[in-house]
Formats: C-alpha cells, structure tokens, sequence
C-alpha cells in the first residue's frame, strides 16, 4: 500500500447481474488532490464513486481511505461528504437545517452549529440564506447548498456525481470554477464524476478517463489531452480527426503525404487534433504543407470549425479551427483554398 | 472422477450498521403481519377446499361435488352473466361521462363529479334499498315497471340495476384518468393533417383510453362478482355465488363447499389483478413525461349535449340517494309519507344498532390509524432501505395481493384460520381487533400504492446523504420523509376510515353480537324485514361517511397549511 495517497482502490470489480459494470479498477489517489470520473455514459464512473461512498458495494476488491480498510463499511462509517446531481435537498428544511443536518446528530452545541452554519452559507456565496426554503433558490444556488451541507461535518474526502449536469450553460461554468477554487482552499480531496470533458479538463489535478468499465487513462488534463493513451481518450477528449494511414518503414503514409513514424510496418490511424493544423505562420520552404480547399464553414462564433479536402490527403477531409478574423482577413470561403501545415509530433499514431 | 471446479472469488458483503438492523426487523415485522392476516388465511381456504369431511386430504373432489350440484352450477352462471351484463352497461355509460369530464367544456364538473362519487360514501347495498322504494312490491314506480314487461324488481333486474349504480364511480375514476393522460400533440398533428373528429375518436381517442377500459372492464366485472350486499337485499331467490358461500358456511355449515366457492371468486380478481398490472405497465410506457395536457376548446353544441348527458346520469343517482333518503324519514311506507324519525329511533334504540354505530366508528378509526401507519412505514421499508432483497420481493408481493382478494373471500379465510381450535390467536376471533385487521388488508393495496407514489416522488438520495451525514434513517423518516408525505398520509386515512363505515363483505364472517358493525346491522335490519330501519342506518352511514370525509379534507388543508409551507416558496 502506497503510504502517500490517501484513497487506494485495488481489483475494484463490479457485476449487476450478468452484466459487468467495472473490471479490475486500480487507482490511487493523494491528499488534497481533485480528481475527475470521465467517461461516456453508462462507462461505470458513478458505479465507482458509489462504490467508494458504500452506496453499492463492489463484487471483488478492496477500498482504502487513509490507510483504513473501508471496504466492508456502511455508508455511516466512512468519513465522506456527498452532493447528488438532484441536489438532494431536503425540501421541507430551511437553508440552515438543510446544511446543520449532519452536525445536529454529533451533538454540536447549538450556538456553534448555528455559527457553522452562517460560516459555510458565506463560504458557498449564500451569506443571509438560512431562513429561506430549498424551492426558493435557483438550481445553482441549491446545488451550493447542497455542498456546504456536504462540507459541514469536514470530511476528509468530498464526493461529486455530476453536480453540474442539472444547471443550465452559464450557471455551470461560474460553479465549477468555484468548486475548484473552494476544494484549493480546503485542501479537501475530492472526486467529481462528470461526462463533460470540458469541464473535468478545466477543473481537475487529474483525470480518470473510463470506458465499458475500464479505466483507459489516468493523467493531468495536459496529459489526458496532448497524450491520449489511446484512440478512445483522443476520440472523447476533445475533437479530433481520424485517417487511415500505412506505416513503412520508419514512415507513415497517407494520400501525398509522407511523415516520419517509428514502430512496425502496419496498418494504422492518425489522430489528429483541428488545432494541430495550422494555417499561419507558414514560411516559404515548410515541411508538410499541403494545399486545401475549403468545403464548408461552420460558424461558431470567434472560431469556425472549417471542412477542407486535399487532393495531398487522398479521399480524406480534415476538420480545422480557424479564427473569424483570420478568414475575414484573407476574405475565405467556402471553394477558396489555402495552404495548411502539419505539427508531425502533435499526431497520435494508433 | 471428482470434478474439481476453480473457486469463485468470494462476493464482498458489506457489513451491516447496527441501524441497518432495526431496518430488517420492521421489514420482518411487516412481514410477518402479512402472512398471518393475509397469506395463512388464503392458504386455509385452499387446505379447506382440497380436505374432506372427516378433514381427509381428497384432492379435487369438493370441486367435482360442486359441479355435479345443480343449483350451486346455476349460481356460476347467475353470477357470471350478471356480471357480464353490467359491465356492458355500466362501462359504456362511465366512459361517456368520463369523456364529457375529460374532453369537453362542460360546466360544473366538479359539482358532476362530486355527485357520481357520493355512492362511495354508503355501503353499496343502499342502491338495492333505494331500487326496492322505486320499484318494489310497493314502489312508486312498479306500474311503470311492470308496463315494461318487467314482472318484479327481485333478482336479477333489481341486481343489475344496483350494481350499476354501485360500480359507476369505480369505472368513472379509471376511465376519468385513463381519458385525461393525453397527449395534444396527436391531436395537433390530426388537425392538422385535416382529420374528421369521427376518425380522431377511432384512431387516437379510443387506442389511448384502451388500457382504462379494459382495466375498467374487469374491475367492474369482478366488483359484481364478489359483491355481497346487493344480491342479499334484492336477490330474492336469485342465487349467485357470493350469496352462496354466506349460506353454504354460515347457514349449513358446509366448510369445503364453502371454500371451492371461495376458490371460484377468487379466480376473476386474480385475472382482473393480472391482467391490470400487465396493462397499466403498458399504459405508462405510451405516455412520456414530454407529453403536453389536452385541452378541450369550447363546441357549443357538442358541449350542450354533453351536459344533457351528465344531468341525466347525476338524476338518476340524486334519484337513487334521494328516495333512500327521503324513506328513511317516512313514517310508515307507503301510506303515511310524513317526515318523522321513527326509523332511526327504531333502529338505534330499539334494533341496537347505536352500539354498531360506535364499533363501526372505533373500527374505522383504528382502521385508518394502525392501518395508515402500517402501510406507510412499510412502503417506505420497501422503498427506502436496502438489503434483504429476498423478503423485498415477498413483502412487495404480498401487499399487493389484497387488490386480488374480494372482501368475502378474506373473511372466509379469517374464519378458517382464526377460528381453528388450535391456533394459538384464536382469542382473536370475533373481537373488533381482527375485524379492524381485516379491513386494513382488505383495503392494504390502494394505500399502499398511494404511499408508493408519494415515496417514489421523493429524492432517492435522501437516504444516501444522510447516510453521509452519519444520521440514522429513522431520523430522516421523522423529520424529512414523513412531513413531506403527510398529504397522501390524510388520504390514505380517509380512504380506510371511509371503507371501513361502509364495507359488509369482510366482516359479515367475523362479527359477534358485541362486536356486529353498523353495515352488518343494515343487513340484519333487512332481513327482519325493517327495511324503514335498514335505510335509516345506511343513511346513516352515508352522512357519518360524509362528515368524515369533511374532516379528512380540513385536516387535509389544516396540514399543508402547517407543513406544506416550502412548497408554495414559488421564486
């Protein structure tokens, strides 16, 4: 047992029925660190986070918190608080009563629960809340009190299950970062199941990519995403474009195109992030330019997803990020072409 | 050759709080609860129909005795074609004043709705009472009658004209539902498409009220079926089966006749109760909660005749209340009309019935108490706690049993079971204890699925944080769980103490004279011939049933005055 980390899972496996939700799951986890679940539905992420807060109970394999074997404890006896995608606020308490709910049972005088309370509700941005119902608050604001309840009793691991997913767009950005900048402050550590990559790239120390369960890489978010270990992780983790290429002899070929590549001769494919295509600065005499056409633009705002096709790059089309001002500037469109270069170190090869 | 087979890696268990362990025993409790007053009594029907006179294990030759008795076969089929009879008249006549409620702009719904509810608030025998006034030796109507080609209201007429007064309301709320989950959009794109209203009805009405109307259909057919109260009153020397079994146990002592009887009502509600689940698990996959309400527009004559309609099935039942109550003030039917309170002296001083009158009031009150709590502590042992899974699946069961039970099949089990000399609560038997037992499991399921619902609409993480929390469940029960369900707790009151006043078939078996009931005194009274006295008490009834219901609906908005105030915090 690794005497560094604070959460260890070991040969984590879960079946319902015939049906195997996780196979094998090992991970650690430090102290203070915030870790993200991602993964595609029904890939087993919040199977595993209910299996660390004791709600389901894995079929094989072991659970550590701090160095104490909870494998076999009932939710009560482990040390962890909880927020729900539902928020799970007790409807019929106030604010306060809601958040004072787990100190009332430890027989925390009431003066000090009450100032505990004011303490957490100012800690969520809710300061002046505690009279009022859960139904009175927005989404977003239930959501926080569902997180100072959770944090109230101090635990030692904080448990998110996609608690952002019932916000609208606006309301979910502003939260997060504000989780992020709450669980900085608390150094609590803390685990978040989401299936948004966007916002686990933007909020976690580390992410846990997970597919059919099966954990398919662990790494920072740089990590996660300029190093997929695999065509699962680059496919789901942000956009990317996939070809077909032959590998020969130290080389990889596809349409026009040669670029170097280690490995075996093989069949493979290359995955190709839209910003790993650039179209400045390109400088006369540049390996691995080629000349597109453009066939669509999708309009997106400050950027535009833009559809090109190459007779460089055989059958094949490439999606590319390309600015607004950039297209304006150089007044493109849909038929115009232009000269594209390649980052030959940015392709992933699989 | 010893098989050596890899060893399975050991399933983690995880180990149980202490907590968790009062969970398991009331869910035990529960459990054993049911078996007693449920399942054991049921099972003794079932030994009693396969045992012998001398007690004698003789498989299936009570049944071959029945079928070789004609005048018990006659019943069968009494009973089956009366049956058949009402439901084809008593469902095509709620269905149209369900679509006059549900799909059109019909004023005064809720007075037309209200009216055709009231038969639920008497025992179902007061329509019988009321026909007898109308169209009895010495009704006001039998000449009319007569001019119809109808001899006398005695037997089968009288039985199905009663009974399709009494089935009505319960054909009228499922088919009310079943008409009002619906979706416009069908009937946006119909339109506009061009389609007629003809084709609408037949192509979208109809296949979505399907489910209602089946379900209707077989509720109503056995309701009929099983039904006690009616055929006594106006039976006359039309026998059928439910009158039967009362005369084959009570009157001649004949047990396992009794009991294969018993078996043959049985059969219909089992049906009815498989063919419902199958169908209302249909229903609510054709409905997705995207669906947008139907909104009927205003059609001046189609509304007219709608209202045309609904005035004349609520005379008839005003008609119906109406004459029962306007006899039971009569002096001396037919001949001295003037209003007096004879009836009622007679029956609550001289016939005893005051003292029914209290242990139907002490029954329905305990019904709707320990009944209440019972079924709400258990549905929410079953949908709120976790483990045991196999006594889940049974306990589940089990309350969902009584749904297929008539009321006399029951009472015939309890009298088996309870009564055996060798069974250790045979002290039960006869006290208003059991009788109130007895009506808590006659009625278990309806209360059950209202706490069900009210249940499932709860957070189902509620029990996961405050496990986080470190706050034991029968906390969260207390503060959160229960204050948020008191509303469907009242109902679920209301609708106990409401069947308990009213209910015969059940009790009809188990009652002593200290413990006989108000809806037994009505039958007694009946059969003494005091049909002035009988009337009197079942108006009675009504109006206790009535006051009741007053007070469920006070106390209803007196709680969530008081613990419904979240509720209304609208941003």
């Amino acid at each position: 047992m690794n005497n560094d980390t604070f959460l260890n899972l070991r040969h984590i496996r879960k079946e319902f029925g015939g049906f195997t939700a996780l196979q094998d799951i090992n991970l650690d986890i430090r102290k203070g660190e915030f870790v993200c679940f991602l993964g595609p539905s029904g890939c087993g992420k919040t199977t595993l986070l209910r299996i660390i807060a004791g709600l389901e109970v894995q079929t094989s394999g072991e659970v550590h918190q701090g160095g104490r074997d909870i494998s076999r404890l009932p939710p009560a006896l482990r040390d962890y608080g909880i927020v729900f995608q539902s928020y799970a606020l007790f409807p019929n308490l106030s604010v306060a009563d809601n958040v004072a709910y787990g100190l009332v049972n430890r027989k925390t005088p009431k003066a000090e629960a009450a100032k505990r309370v004011s303490e957490l509700v100012k800690l969520v941005g809710l300061p002046g809340s505690e009279s009022k119902y859960p139904s009175q608050l927005s989404g977003g604001q239930q959501q926080r009190i569902a997180l100072a309840r959770a944090l109230a009793t101090s635990p030692g691991l904080l448990l998110l299950d996609e608690p952002l997913s019932a916000l609208d767009a606006l309301e979910r950005v502003r939260l997060r970062s504000e989780i992020r900048a709450l669980q900085q402050k608390l150094g609590v550590t803390t685990i978040m199941v989401t299936h948004d990559q966007e916002e686990a790239l933007s909020v976690a120390d580390r992410i846990v990519v997970m597919n059919h369960g099966l954990i398919e890489q662990v790494g920072t978010p740089m990590e996660v995403y300029r190093e997929p270990a695999s065509p699962f992780v680059a496919d789901f983790v942000g956009k990317v474009n996939v070809m077909p290429v032959r590998v020969s002899g130290g080389q990889m070929r596809f349409g026009a195109l040669c670029l170097p590549c280690d490995g075996a001769d093989r069949e493979a494919k290359i995955y190709l992030r839209p910003e790993d295509v650039l179209a400045r600065p390109i400088a006369p005499g540049d390996a691995h330019v080629f000349d597109a056409t453009i066939e669509k633009i999708e309009f997106l705002g400050s950027f535009c997803h833009v559809h090109v096709a190459s007779p460089a790059l055989g059958g094949h089309k490439l999606t590319v990020y390309l600015s607004l001002n950039f297209l304006s500037e150089q007044s493109l469109q849909v038929g115009s072409s232009l000269p594209l270069k390649l980052l030959p170190e940015r392709i992933k090869v699989f | 050759m010893p098989v050596f087979t890899a060893p399975l890696p050991a399933t983690v268990r995880q180990r149980a709080h202490w907590i968790d362990h009062i969970a398991y025993a009331a869910l035990a409790l529960a459990a054993l609860i049911l078996v007693v007053f449920l399942a054991a009594p049921l099972l003794a029907i079932l030994q009693q129909a396969l045992l012998g006179k001398s007690g004698d294990f003789i498989w299936f030759d009570n049944f071959i005795d029945y079928a070789k008795t004609p005048a018990l076969l006659e019943s069968l089929w009494n009973s089956l074609w009366v049956s058949s009879v009402v439901t084809l008249v008593a469902v095509p006549l709620a269905f149209g004043f369900a679509y006059a409620l549900a799909r059109s702009c019909m004023p005064y719904k809720a007075l037309f709705r209200g009216i055709t509810l009231i038969p639920l608030l008497a025992p179902s025998l007061l329509s019988a009472i009321s026909l007898i006034y109308w169209f009895g030796n010495q009704g006001v109507l039998k000449g009319s009658m007569q001019g119809l080609g109808i001899d006398q209201i005695y037997g089968a007429p009288g039985i199905v004209v009663a009974e399709c007064f009494a089935v009505f309301p319960h054909a009228l709320m499922i088919l009310v539902t079943a008409l009002t989950l619906s979706d416009a959009r069908l009937y946006e794109a119909a339109d506009a498409m061009g389609t007629s209203a003809r084709r609408k009805f037949f192509t979208i009405t109809l296949p979505g009220a399907k489910y209602g109307l089946i379900s209707a259909a077989l509720v109503t057919f056995t309701l009929v079926m099983t039904d006690f109260g009616i055929p006594k009153v106006i039976g006359g020397n039309f026998n059928v089966l439910a009158t039967d079994v009362f005369k084959l146990v009570i009157g001649q002592q004949d047990f396992s006749k009794g009991a294969v009887v018993a078996i043959l009502l049985l059969a219909p509600a089992v049906l009815t109760f498989a063919v419902d689940k199958y169908v209302s698990k249909r229903q609510t996959a054709m409905l997705t909660a995207r669906a947008v309400p139907y909104r009927p527009t205003p059609s001046r004559g189609y509304d007219w005749v709608m209202t045309l309609y609904c005035c004349a099935i609520a005379f008839l039942v005003l008609a119906m209340l109406g004459m029962a109550v306007f006899a039971s003030f009569a002096s001396f039917w037919p001949y001295n009309l003037t209003p007096s309170l004879r009836h009622y002296t007679m029956g609550l001083v001289d016939a005893e019935v005051g003292a029914g009158f209290l242990n139907s009031l002490k029954m329905a009150a305990g019904t709707a108490f320990f009944g209440t709590a019972l079924v709400f502590c258990s549905a929410y042992l079953l949908e709120k706690t976790k483990g045991m899974d196999g006594l889940r699946g049974f306990v589940r069961m089990l309350a969902m049993l009584p749904m297929a039970v008539p009321g006399l099949v029951l009472g015939l089990g309890y009298i088996f079971f309870f009564n055996a000399p060798d069974n250790p609560l045979n002290g039960l038997y006869h006290t208003l204890a059991l009788l109130t037992l007895c009506t808590i499991v006659h009625f278990y399921t309806t209360g059950h699925l209202t706490a069900v619902t009210a249940l499932k609409a709860l957070d189902g993480e509620f029990e996961a944080v405050s496990a986080s929390l470190k706050v034991p469940f029968f906390k969260t029960f207390w503060r959160v769980t229960l204050p948020i369900c008191t509303p469907a707790l009242v109902d679920i009151a209301r609708y106990f103490f409401i069947n308990a006043m009213t209910t015969i078939s059940a009790v009809v078996f188990l009652y002593s004279p200290e413990t006989k009931v108000a809806s037994i005194a009505i039958l007694n009274l009946d059969e003494a011939g005091e049909i002035g006295a009988a009337t009197a008490m079942a108006v009675l009834i009504g109006a206790a049933s009535t006051i009741a219901t007053l007070l469920f609906m006070a106390l209803a908005w007196w709680v969530n005055r008081r613990t419904q105030a979240w509720r209304s915090g609208a941003r």
